[in-house]
């Protein structure tokens, strides 16, 4: 039996006269691939936002392993192991690909401030053990190679993945991915699809994704959320996604809109 | 404090912010349009102050002296833009704000050397100098005409601002740089006009100034200078009337507090920082303000 | 290992270094050297705040002041402050503070960190070029405190006849403790968050980074080394006053900085050296110059002219300075490898 992992209660958000998120709820499971899909303006980064506590929402609640998190700054949110990609990848870019990494074991180690300054013995044993790890996740995305070069010099394809492993070297059991898949070519997205069903075994994640690639989301998610102008219209297998009329109208809408 | 004491400080208050506000004008529209804290704005009005006093003495008559300091102090600010800001656009913002203050010290040394460090005597015609008694209170000339042509001065730049296809465009800037371009306007030059409507603005607050204290020196724009970007924050950036408000609420306030605290007078500076303080820790964007930094997720 | 007894060996030498120019130089290249020795410490401690973590402020001046004159109080003998004071009588507090020389710097140095640690709320509620202003304000403010507590400042007059204690031997030594700390600050978890809060304070933040305490952080080691160089700057010159912690100060710092590459430790050691130099070589600019028979009078100010032409021509066409974020040691290495593949 799986327990619930992440739950949106009745979250509400207004920006000045305009409600961007209304009345929303769902829960994701304990080591689902969750997506949350609907056309742009949805509503959909908006909901990533409230969850890692950097919007905090009109009304509603948030709750991660039945512990509610909506007042819970955002720093402490990843302490308490929820995880974040961004829409348009931020990864820091005057650092290494390594270095990008290591930020992410930043609450895994514990050497003080004047232990780094006077190079006390912590310093350098925590220092190797998370070179070593950092190591390790950057194998799991085969990114090795790239170890020592700038994380801005790297393909667009492989710079989503050092984002992805930046999050996880936060240790989450949540991740959230906002947008992915986001102008990659189809073998890039299909490498990544892999990618993210198997550092979901490594790593016992639960994953929450955005997307509005109907077709990735079909081929990734257990279940889905689809979002229309801040409001749930369809929640179930994708499957049944694809074939909702209301699904339908809210996408083609939103080509006949663009 | 008697009624005509509170008078006298009323108008030397009034005064006072008014002359913050004229240059408070200037920061909030460049900061307004470009995001960007002009650190050489007090120094333009240095420079207005100056071309004065330089006129005069190749002997042109008082009034034309101040029409060429105002053109040139226009030139000046529009020239520093063009050189030093313009190219920087598209750069990172702290490079942008280096460049302001290596103008501002720029400005400030040029004028040092040109001119000495000794203060100068400002040669104000005596017909300005005059003062009125009413009763107790002491109205210097000056005190009435600064007020008044603050307020036809903050008239016009609101009609320019909202009244006319350039104020639209102003306006239109401060939300969206490339989408003005795109939109076929030619966006230097809007910028131009805002940096030579500000400059002019500084340098009738630094002719102001120089006439109520009658010397002049390279310095004198630092102070009164990030006081009036003081009074614009607590205005609200990027507004206009909160830069009004903010420079009569200052002005009020340095006035007043001396004048019922006489030994706060050594602090009087600093008032200014610690209400720039007080704002930006309760209401960061000021009285009249916009949130001009939205979160960019 | 190798990397730590390459290191050892290098600070080792260093030291010999500055003992040997201690006992050797003559006094007038040693002064130079003194006050790029000072000037060092600051800038690096300003390229912390500034260049590592990307908060651009404006205030080591304050700071600078602040540990000057708490040094300057502690060592200036009671029976000299009584005389000293002029304006009015010192607070007995000032009479009883008396300590050695490298306690006083470290007060000097507590007492900026306290100050730093005091105004990080205000200060880091803002962002960006309000991050300035607050921070040009405050280094303002702290001289006006200079110039209206005469009780603990002696005003305007300043304080003079401070014991002479800083000789190259402590102002080299703690420049190089300046330097060592400053990189394995950087070489830290806390130093690879820094530079992360400047390239993208949002993803910082959401990858655990308590962003606000970061900041606070490199604030107050920027703080309390800037205190410590004013210390050993009040102890060199033996002279200080409200007018020489201007805002002209800070933006020698700028330069500096700005020069070496915004976040590169080495770069800001060479950058030093160069207009620290340079301020000297160009000292001809601002007295009188003969030009074919014409007298130029002296220009005082004629050097700020260039150095602020100097920032402005780096600022435009050469925004990352010498090295720009990286290290000489990384330069080297880059360098190596590509002749090597």
């Amino acid at each position: 039996m799986s327990s619930t992992s992440l739950a949106i209660k009745n979250i509400t958000m207004q920006f000045g006269g305009i409600k961007a998120i209304d009345d929303l709820s769902f829960d994701v499971q304990d080591n689902q691939i969750y997506g949350l899909i609907g056309p742009n303006g949805a509503g959909k980064t908006t909901i990533f936002n409230i969850i890692t506590g950097n919007y905090k929402p009109t009304s509603g609640d948030v709750e991660f392993q039945q512990e509610t998190i909506t007042e819970t700054k955002p720093n402490l949110v990843v302490q308490k192991g929820i995880a974040r990609t961004f829409q348009n990848i931020r990864l820091f870019k005057s650092m290494s690909v390594l270095d990008n990494i290591l930020i992410g074991f930043h609450n895994h180690t514990s050497y003080s401030y004047l232990e780094a300054i006077f190079r006390f013995p912590r310093y350098f044993w925590q220092e190797k053990r998370i070179k070593d790890e950092a190591m390790m996740i950057l194998d799991e995305f085969d990114l090795r190679k790239f170890a020592d070069k700038k994380a801005t010099d790297l393909s667009y394809g492989d710079q989503r993945k050092v984002e992805i492993a930046r999050a996880i070297a936060t240790k989450p059991s949540l991740l959230l991915l906002d947008e992915p898949a986001a102008g990659m070519n189809p073998s890039e997205t299909e490498d990544l699809s892999n990618v993210i069903h198997k550092i979901k075994k490594d790593f016992d994640l639960t994953v929450l994704l955005i997307e509005h690639d109907m077709k990735f989301v079909n081929n990734m998610c257990d279940m889905v959320t689809v979002l229309d102008y801040g409001e749930k219209i369809f929640e179930g297998k994708p499957a049944d996604a694809i074939v909702n009329e209301k699904v339908i109208t809210a996408y083609l809408g939103d080509f006949t809109h663009a | 404090m008697d009624l005509s004491t509170f008078l006298q400080q009323l108008v030397n208050g009034i005064s006072l912010g008014s002359m913050y506000a004229l240059i408070a004008i200037g920061y909030t529209m460049v900061y307004g349009t470009l995001r960007l804290i002009n650190f050489a704005h007090g120094d333009i009005m240095m420079v207005g102050a100056f071309l004065v006093y330089l006129a005069v003495a190749v002997g042109l008559p008082f009034p034309v002296a101040v029409l060429v300091a105002i053109a040139g102090s226009m030139a000046v600010g529009v020239m520093t833009d063009k050189i030093a800001y313009k190219p920087l656009r598209d750069a990172p913002k702290i490079s942008l704000l280096i460049t302001a203050i290596g103008i501002s010290f720029f400005l400030e040394n040029l004028f040092n050397v040109l001119f000495g460090g000794v203060p100068k005597a400002f040669p104000a015609p005596g017909y300005l100098t005059i003062s009125f008694k009413l009763g107790d209170v002491i109205l210097p000339l000056m005190v009435i005409v600064i007020p008044v042509i603050t307020v036809l001065i903050l008239g016009a730049v609101l009609w320019v601002l909202f009244k006319t296809k350039y104020g639209m465009a102003i306006r239109a800037l401060a939300f969206d740089i490339p989408t003005v371009k795109l939109m076929g306007i030619n966006a230097d030059y809007i910028i131009s006009i805002v940096f030579a409507l500000g400059s002019a603005l500084a340098a009738i607050g630094g002719i102001f100034y120089a006439i109520s204290y009658p010397s002049i020196d390279p310095l004198m724009g630092v102070i009164v200078g990030l006081k009036a970007f003081a009074a614009a924050v607590l205005g609200g950036i990027g507004s206009v009337t909160g830069a009004v408000l903010g420079g009569f609420i200052l002005g009020f306030t340095e006035i007043f507090v001396v004048a019922l605290f006489p030994e706060l007078g050594g602090y009087k500076d600093a008032f200014a920082f610690f209400f720039l303080i007080l704002v930006l820790l309760f209401k960061p964007t000021g009285i009249m303000g916009k949130d001009l930094e939205r979160g960019r997720f | 290992m190798k990397n730590l007894i390459i290191k050892t060996l290098m600070i080792a030498s260093t030291l010999g270094l500055i003992w040997y120019a201690h006992h050797n130089m003559d006094p007038y290249p040693l002064s130079i050297l003194n006050n790029i020795g000072i000037f060092v410490i600051l800038a690096l401690s300003y390229n912390l705040i500034n260049g590592v973590t990307g908060q651009f402020s404006l205030e080591p001046n304050g700071f600078v002041a602040i540990g000057a004159y708490m040094t300057a109080i502690f060592l200036i003998p009671t029976e000299t402050k009584i005389d000293m004071y002029a304006l009015v009588d010192p607070a007995p507090i000032i009479l009883e503070m008396q300590a050695n020389f490298l306690p006083a710097l470290l007060a000097g140095g507590l007492a900026s960190t306290f100050i730093a640690f005091m105004i990080s709320v205000p200060v880091f509620r803002v962002r960006g070029d309000y991050l300035a202003i607050v921070t040009l304000g405050f280094g303002f403010i702290i001289k006006i405190f200079a110039m209206n507590t005469p009780a603990y400042t002696n005003g305007a007059m300043g304080l003079n006849d401070i014991p002479d204690y800083a000789n190259f031997l402590w102002i080299g030594t703690i420049g190089l403790v300046t330097f060592v700390a400053m990189i394995n600050i950087i070489n830290s978890r806390f130093g690879r968050a820094m530079k992360a809060i400047r390239d993208d304070e949002d993803a910082a933040t959401a990858m655990g980074v308590n962003t606000y305490w970061i900041k606070t952080l490199a604030f107050m080691t920027s703080a309390f080394f800037e205190g410590v160089g004013g210390g050993l700057l009040a102890s060199f010159i033996s002279t200080i006053a409200p007018d020489q912690f201007t805002f002209l100060l800070t933006f020698q710092l700028l330069i500096i900085i700005v020069l070496g590459g915004l976040g590169s430790m080495t770069g800001t050691l060479v950058a030093t050296i160069l207009v620290m130099g340079g301020m000297e070589w160009l000292r001809f600019l601002d007295s009188n110059m003969n030009i074919f028979g014409y007298d130029t009078g002296a220009h005082p100010g004629m050097r700020m002219v260039v150095f602020a032409m100097l920032l402005i021509t780096m600022m435009l066409f050469a925004r990352k300075g010498l090295f720009g974020d990286r290290e000489l040691t990384d330069i080297i290495k880059s360098r190596f490898k590509r002749r090597k593949s």
